[in-house]
């Protein structure tokens, strides 16, 4: 709380401090909070507002434009958990689980490289980030193209002469959710990546250099330099890669719209709401998603403890 | 902790925010059932009242709104010199205006989002007047936005139901008249398959919404104007010989013979029309307001043709006609007059439905130009009938409660999937299953 006082002082001064009133010290314990006061009120009237509001809805049956809501106590919970079919489309999400683990190694194996002497290492970096910066809605439509048949995808197979390896990659409900988790894993890869990159880069190169003196090769630095000392920023992005598995949307949204078997959570979610009008049942699942991701998050800090890095 | 607290909060808050949105202060509404009768003798005064004012008016042209548009205001604000017009073109019109409906701050004038519910018409819209005397001057208004005998809105323009086809492509495949049964448009189909290049029939399957202008056709297959009533009385809509069963057997039929695109997942709708205009889709299933962006993409505009559904009854072509759109006027607008004096002139003197190759809203209006195919294949038209006093919203509570969606693509989705041998069901298999889930949740709905 004592951001605005300089700790130390000649003693006239901070004698003269103490005896000021209490008014002066109440107002330099209020300092911080007038300058979160915006903020917090933000965060009150754009977040944790429309979640109550969502809670409040999801014990009602409302059809998102009636005025009247009708009360249903824990009958939307009760449906859904009666409901196996709306548990399927969890199944989806290991796709995109699986291929989160993809997306992260492959983004340590990039970071790592880059963080040693590399040619052309800031064009590397700049093409592996590049992705994360493009509108997920672009990423959508480009990759329309890219999978539709005749589109780039089997156009580069044909001038590779691999002609027999075309196919529909989002007609073919087998292959669909590998084609859009694909999809996923290059757009996510870049922030993963810079994550990554960033952490290493914090790593003391000394390290590195008394490593060498004592005989370690790359793995080796690797395994126990780099990769313990980036820990917490693993553990950061296992939790993001289960809550976005978990909440697939835009990518498979944009594309296919849920349908061929490449339906989400979130998209059946969506769908209750508006195509069905059962806002009430709706709230509830983004309810039961909210609780999902919790608990799944509680497990993992767990198993896998937040602990201290110091490698020094 | 503070970084793992915002990765939740990102991950779920974007969820929170699209369902809880679409409420603000909805339930404190004031006067929430205010009774219809009383309100409609406002409307009557409506002469009286003085025409005066600002008034906002949203639409969903956005391609129009600053041509078409401006000739409009600039014609109405001649007749009218105390009326100031504005518009607000919004592109995605239906989740927006459905949304902002929850505020009052939702223009003058506005096309009545389909979500609502009719028996919230009262709580959002100013009745016009009554159905009877409505009637006797433009269509629709039986069938069409109203509740408990008044009405809420007038259609912008009125369209019919069919297939849009290239000509061109028929006669090269060797067809040479409208098939008459869905078994005779198979057969068009493979021949349009076996002797050109085209994609037979295009069903815009990953667009989704041009699956479901199929429901349009529902009634019109059968010649039964009550088609629609009738779903609230059957268990089974999916049974040889209804509506249903005949539309969506079409459409089954025709993918699982490979006669559509090759790849439903990654159609292209403004792509379709370039291509049904060059010749590389012999047919889509459209309603006629098509017709005219069709002619508009084609190398020649004579190349386009309106077919009618596949299915004729006592010899005869039946196709459903019904209203787009309606213009009705906000509860809460402060200058209703105004409102209601843009209203009537948008549907009898704007000339909107002629130039948009619809029906006029106005029962003397023109047959336009673009349904002479219809008028030379002798179909006949048929408005369905509106479905009775307090059952209003029956068979959209039905279907949504079943989850179905008949206004929805997914279902014809999955009808899709099935016919290519992208999941394992049959037909029959599909139909029962729409068939339990329409008997389930009727028996829920109707207690």
């Amino acid at each position: 709380m004592s951001f605005f006082s300089t700790p130390v002082r000649p003693n006239a001064v901070r004698a003269a401090q103490d005896s000021r009133s209490g008014r002066q010290r109440f107002f330099q314990g209020a300092t911080p909070w007038l300058f979160l006061i915006v903020p917090l009120i933000f965060l009150c009237l754009f977040t944790l507002l429309p979640v109550a509001n969502m809670i409040w809805y999801s014990f009602t049956e409302w059809n998102g434009l009636s005025k009247d809501k009708e009360y249903v106590g824990l009958g939307n919970y009760i449906e859904f958990f009666t409901r196996p079919e709306l548990f399927r489309v969890f199944l989806v999400s290991l796709y995109y689980f699986v291929a989160s683990f993809v997306q992260m190694g492959l983004a340590l194996y990039f970071a790592t490289i880059l963080s040693f002497n590399t040619r052309f290492k800031n064009l590397f970096k700049g093409i592996l980030f590049f992705p994360y910066l493009i509108n997920g809605v672009a990423i959508g439509f480009t990759f329309l193209y890219f999978f539709r048949p005749g589109g780039t995808l089997d156009a580069s197979l044909a001038a590779l002469g691999l002609e027999q390896f075309q196919q529909q990659w989002l007609g073919n409900p087998d292959l669909i959710n590998f084609s859009l988790s694909g999809t996923s894993v290059w757009r996510y890869m870049g922030l993963n990546f810079v994550l990554f990159l960033g952490a290493i880069q914090s790593v003391n190169p000394s390290l590195y250099e008394a490593s060498s003196l004592d005989g370690a090769g790359k793995w080796q630095q690797f395994r126990y330099i780099i990769l313990p000392s980036i820990r917490p920023i693993v553990g950061l992005s296992m939790i993001l890669a289960i809550s976005g598995s978990l909440a697939v949307f835009e990518i498979p949204y944009i594309m296919t719209g849920g349908a061929n078997g490449s339906m989400t959570f979130v998209i059946q979610t969506i769908n209750m709401a508006f195509k069905f009008n059962k806002v009430g049942l709706a709230s509830a699942m983004a309810v039961i998603l909210l609780l999902i991701v919790l608990i799944i998050t509680w497990i993992q800090r767990r198993l896998v403890p937040d602990e201290k890095v110091n490698l020094t | 902790m503070k970084m793992r607290t915002a990765a939740m909060v990102a991950a779920t808050t974007s969820l929170a925010f699209t369902l809880a949105a679409c409420s603000g202060s909805s339930d404190n509404g004031d006067g929430s059932n205010t009774p219809a009768p009383e309100s409609s003798s406002t409307t009557s005064d409506s002469a009286m009242a003085e025409v005066a004012g600002e008034i906002t008016v949203l639409t969903n042209r956005t391609d129009l709104v600053d041509t078409v548009f401006a000739d409009y205001k600039s014609t109405f604000e001649a007749k009218y010199p105390d009326v100031e017009v504005k518009f607000e073109a919004i592109t995605d019109y239906e989740g927006e205006v459905a949304t902002r409906m929850s505020t009052d701050d939702y223009g003058d004038v506005l096309l009545i989002p389909n979500s609502v519910n009719a028996s919230d018409y009262p709580d959002f819209f100013e009745p016009l007047g009554s159905v009877d005397e409505l009637s006797q001057t433009y269509r629709f208004i039986g069938s069409e936005a109203n509740f408990d005998g008044q009405s809420y809105g007038i259609a912008i323009t009125g369209n019919a139901n069919g297939l849009v086809y290239n000509k061109k492509v028929w006669a090269d495949a060797g067809v040479t008249a409208d098939p008459t049964t869905p078994e005779e448009f198979q057969k068009d189909l493979q021949m349009i398959s076996d002797n050109t290049d085209a994609t037979p029939l295009y069903t815009n399957y990953a667009d989704g919404w041009p699956l479901t202008q199929w429901e349009s056709d529902r009634g019109g297959v059968t010649a039964n104007a009550n088609a629609v009533n009738e779903l609230a009385d059957t268990d089974a809509p999916w049974s040889e010989g209804m509506d249903h069963y005949i539309i969506d057997s079409l459409i089954f039929d025709a993918a699982a013979a490979g006669n559509i695109e090759e790849d439903p997942t990654t159609t292209n709708w403004e792509q379709s029309k370039t291509d049904l205009g060059t010749g590389k889709i012999g047919a889509m299933a459209l309603g006629s307001w098509a017709i005219v962006q069709m002619q508009e993409a084609a190398d020649d505009a004579a190349d386009i043709g309106y077919m009618p559904f596949p299915n004729q009854v006592d010899g005869t072509f039946h196709s459903v006609i019904s209203g787009d759109y309606k213009n009705g006027i906000n509860v809460h607008s402060e200058n209703k007059a105004a409102a209601r004096a843009w209203i009537d002139w948008f549907a009898d003197e704007s000339g909107y439905a002629t130039d948009q190759g619809g029906i006029s809203p106005r029962l003397d209006g023109p047959t336009p130009d673009t349904l002479k195919d219809f008028d030379a294949a002798g179909v006949e038209y048929i408005e369905l009938t509106p479905p009775p006093a307090g059952q209003e919203s029956l068979v959209s509570d039905i279907d949504n409660a079943a989850e179905i969606g008949l206004w929805s693509p997914d279902y014809r989705q999955r009808i899709v999937d099935a016919a290519r041998g992208a999941r394992d069901e049959t037909k029959q298999d599909i139909f029962d299953d729409l068939n339990s889930k329409w008997a389930e949740a009727r028996a829920s709905v109707e207690g």
